[in-house]
């Protein structure tokens, strides 16, 4: 393999590895936010239960995903110092107003964490909002940069050279507000979805103890309408990711689609796997017409097909189905939100069915899963380049070498910090018992 | 090449020297914490290890966003020298990435385990404590040059220089023992507000031992830096009034160790004195330092002009320093507050 392959595998790896991370970052401190407020309006202890052990799970995984940013950020400029070096000099202020978001976030979650319990009931949620705001303001400037990747301005390259150089030109980049909207949304989602998932666990597990049962279902309910508010925003807001690439990068749109020929109605694949050579989809459902209309809101629309680009600026045409994954996972997530609804608000039931529960048990998993297909289509679906239409992957990739060896050595870490968080996390749950606690708020 | 330095060029390394600044101070009293709750970990008896841990959870976060600070300065305000930077720097920083990731893991984990555990998870960050500080300091030396080649373009540092150079090597030395050195006064004073007398013993104890071998490893490293690195020591040498000053605070810090404790008559040392008697010693002496190296961010090749950003970025990033700073001060005031002052959360039993 060469030595780019291997810079982005190993790339590749840390940021997939990041984000699952990084994403309950950025959502399961808005859970801890909301079950305080509820608290503070209920007075119902199971809240205040809620936001400490989620607190606690939240503080486990930041052990993980700041030292896994830790390596992102620096990995960045030791794989692709080319590229570093363009950024450094065009898109270095979200980079830096970044590092403010990142403080807000580390100061106010270590007093949340370590000094709750010397706080006023006012001052714990203004602690809170603060964790929350430091979270998401970190996704939102790091996915700026990718969205600039995507999108570039605010500079031009004459001979190589970069000039005319406006940095909050590109800071504000045609695709930043979409994109960043699209990634903290998609974060609430998974946050939410993932606290849903843990509940419909216990749930399963704890049938026959009612109080148990009626604590995991106020999570699950809370998690279930969270995320499905979240995921069917997160639908609106891709649909218009999807009209981004129209404009801005119609031969990622074209590759998502496995579509070959320009054309107006057009029609949308759902499934199947593109072929190169003979030029189509193989078994997918074709809805037809419908890839113009999402694209440009008719369905007279002309669709760019990817015979009207260079074949050697073809993204890899796998990001169909990775498209496909994150759609389709991001409709179920919705569906499964409105079925706990119908259960709760119309048929009014306190119990839920097992195979519902067991149904919910797949939300956490599959939103991460989404996230994982979302990034992996955007970034992957935007080669060769790694500025588009500015700069190539194979321009800018380090010179130095062994980097098979280092790709071994982070796996391997990855694998630790990935089952030791498991490890930990189910000890201490274990042994620090929901009784436990609801015994210590009724004394 | 271009010599004329400007005013933007030099307040922006003046940034990033107080970055690495602040790093180099706050992770040595982190990684020292984690090296000390290791020692003391098997002694039931004390509170030392306690201690140690009580100021490692807090801040070893905050601590860690400033290592992102520093590569994020580095590479905004000075591209050019991070493409060499991060060239050559591929094999050393992924070691340090893949330390400090099993470090800052297990130091988390480690509160939520048994304690059979415990102890292999503290054992893990109380070595990469010593370890991490000794390989991030190289970048200094590897600076000096004479480890950087360029073939075609083509930049490389060549390790096995590295790995045989007495210069080197008394840097690692002396980042080890400062780390300690450090940590130790720094937990001192944390023991003195705690009201634990035999922590506090301990760690002054440590703050005597590791602070004149770090001294001697300072001079250690002037020795080999004059026959490895001759034009940084030559220019060092110009500044000899302040490096006296600095040596005069070290010696400060040493008497207040010996004064009679303010507050507690049994007790031993102005601990808070010496904390901050060190704190102005580094200052000046990495002032020093820092000053002699410039223009070069890496001899001979890289000064601070030919890796510069572009000025209009530099003047935007300027103002989000400055914005970035009135926001976020309040922060860390009442962070401060409630970890370092706040005497319920010292003293509290766990
Ligand atoms: C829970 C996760 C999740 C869910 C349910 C969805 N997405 Fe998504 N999507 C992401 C998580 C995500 C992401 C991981 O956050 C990405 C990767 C890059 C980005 O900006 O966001 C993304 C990227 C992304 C892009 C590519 C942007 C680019 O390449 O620049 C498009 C076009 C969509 N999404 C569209 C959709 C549509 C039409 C959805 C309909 C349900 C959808 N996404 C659901
Ligand atoms: C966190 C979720 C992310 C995941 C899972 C992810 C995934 C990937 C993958 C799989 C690659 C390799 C692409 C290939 O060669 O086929 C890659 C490359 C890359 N990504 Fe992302 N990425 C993520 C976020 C980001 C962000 C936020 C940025 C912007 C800073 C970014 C910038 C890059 C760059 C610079 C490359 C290397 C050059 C290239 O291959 O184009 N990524 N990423
Ligand atoms: C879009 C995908 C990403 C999201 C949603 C995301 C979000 C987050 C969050 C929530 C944290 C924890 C914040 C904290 O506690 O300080 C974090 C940490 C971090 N992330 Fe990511 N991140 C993403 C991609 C990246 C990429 C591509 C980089 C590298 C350029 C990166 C660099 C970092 C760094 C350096 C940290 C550690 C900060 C610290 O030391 O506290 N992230 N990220």
């Amino acid at each position: 393999m060469t030595d780019l392959v291997l810079a982005r595998s190993l790339f590749g790896t840390t940021m997939g590895f990041h984000i699952i991370y990084a994403s309950l970052g950025v959502g399961i401190p808005l859970m801890i936010l909301l079950a305080e407020l509820i608290f503070q309006k209920t007075k119902d202890p199971h809240y205040a239960i809620m936001a400490k052990r989620w607190t606690k799970a939240q503080a486990v995984l930041l052990g993980v995903a700041i030292p896994t940013g830790t390596i992102a950020g620096t990995q960045l400029a030791l794989l692709w110092p080319g590229f570093m070096e363009v950024i450094g000099k065009v898109m270095s202020l979200p980079f830096q107003i970044e590092i403010y978001a990142f403080f807000i976030e580390a100061l106010f979650m270590s007093i949340y964490v370590y000094a709750a319990d010397r706080l006023s009931p006012a001052m714990r949620i203004i602690t809170v909002i603060f964790v929350v705001i430091g979270a998401a303001a970190s996704a939102i400037l790091i996915t700026n940069v990718h969205a600039f990747e995507g999108t570039p301005a605010g500079f031009q390259m004459v001979n190589g050279e970069i000039t005319n150089i406006e940095p909050w030109k590109a800071f504000f980049n045609p695709s930043f507000v979409v994109t960043a909207t699209h990634v903290v949304l998609s974060a609430f989602t998974t946050g939410a979805f993932v606290i849903a998932s843990v509940a419909a666990f216990k749930m399963l597990k704890t049938r026959k103890n009612e109080k148990l049962y009626t604590f995991h279902r106020k999570a699950l309910f809370l998690g279930l309408i969270v995320g499905g508010l979240f995921s069917f925003l997160t639908a609106l807001n891709g649909h218009e990711s999807a009209q981004l690439l129209y404009e801005y990068q119609p031969e990622k749109l074209a590759g998502a689609e496995g579509l070959f020929e320009t054309q107006s109605h057009a029609p949308l694949a759902i499934g199947g796997f593109t072929d190169a050579n003979t030029q189509e989809i193989k078994g997918a459902i074709e809805i037809p017409w419908a890839l113009s209309f999402l694209a440009g809101n008719s369905f007279d629309t002309v669709v760019k097909g990817l015979n009207d680009f260079p074949r050697d600026e073809w993204p890899p045409l796998f990001i169909h189905t990775l498209f496909n994954g994150m759609v389709i996972i991001g409709s179920l997530l919705i569906f499964f939100a409105m079925l706990a609804l119908f259960y709760r608000k119309i048929l009014k039931r306190d119990h839920y069915p097992k195979w519902l529960l067991v149904l919910y048990l797949f939300g956490g998993p599959l939103s991460l899963l989404a996230i994982e297909f979302g990034w992996i289509f955007a970034c992957t679906g935007r080669q060769p380049w790694v500025i588009y239409r500015m700069l190539k992957t194979s321009e800018v990739v380090t010179s130095s070498g062994s980097i098979g060896t280092l790709f071994i050595l982070f796996a391997i870490v990855y694998l630790i910090l990935g089952i030791a968080t498991v490890i930990v996390l189910t000890y201490y749950f274990r042994k620090h018992s929901i009784e436990e606690d609801l015994r210590l708020t009724e004394s | 090449m271009q010599m004329d330095v400007t005013t933007d060029a030099l307040i922006a390394i003046t940034i990033l020297w107080g970055f690495v600044f602040i790093y180099a101070v706050m992770a040595s009293m982190d990684f020292g914490a984690g090296f000390w709750s290791m020692i003391y970990m098997n002694k039931e008896q004390t509170k030392a290890a306690n201690i140690a841990n009580k100021y490692l959870s807090p801040t070893w976060e905050v601590t860690n966003v400033f290592i992102v600070a520093i590569v994020v300065a580095l590479f905004s305000l000075f591209p050019g020298a991070t493409f060499v930077l991060g060239t050559v720097l591929l094999i050393p920083g992924s070691i340090i990435l893949l330390l400090l990731a099993l470090r800052s893991g297990f130091l988390v984990f480690s509160h939520s385990l048994p304690k059979k555990y415990r102890k292999a998870v503290t054992y893990i960050s109380g070595i990469s404590g010593f370890i991490i500080p000794s390989i991030l300091i190289m970048v200094l030396p590897i600076t000096h040059g004479g480890f950087i080649f360029q073939e075609n373009n083509v930049y490389s540092l060549d390790l096995g220089l590295v790995f045989t150079s007495a210069n080197v090597y008394s840097f690692v030395g002396f980042a080890i023992f400062s780390t300690l050195f450090l940590s130790s006064l720094l937990l001192a004073d944390f023991s003195n507000v705690a009201n634990e007398d035999e922590a506090y013993n301990i760690y002054r104890r440590g703050a005597l031992i590791t602070g004149p071998l770090s001294l001697m490893m300072a001079f250690f490293i002037m020795l080999t830096l004059r026959s490895e690195a001759n034009w940084l020591f030559t220019k060092m040498m110009q500044n000899i009034p302040i490096l006296l000053v600095s040596l005069l605070m070290f010696l400060l810090a040493g008497l207040a160790l010996f004064l009679p404790n303010s507050r507690f008559k049994h007790r031993k040392g102005r601990p808070r004195l010496a904390v901050i008697a060190i704190t102005i010693q580094y200052f000046l002496a990495s002032y020093v330092y820092g000053h002699a190296h410039l223009p070069y961010m890496a001899y001979p090749d890289i000064t601070i002009m030919s890796g510069f950003t572009d000025p209009v970025t530099f003047r935007a990033l300027f103002i989000t320093y400055i914005v970035g700073f009135i926001i976020l001060f309040p922060g860390f005031y009442f962070f401060w507050k409630l970890f370092m002052k706040d005497k319920r959360y010292i003293r509290q039993e766990d």
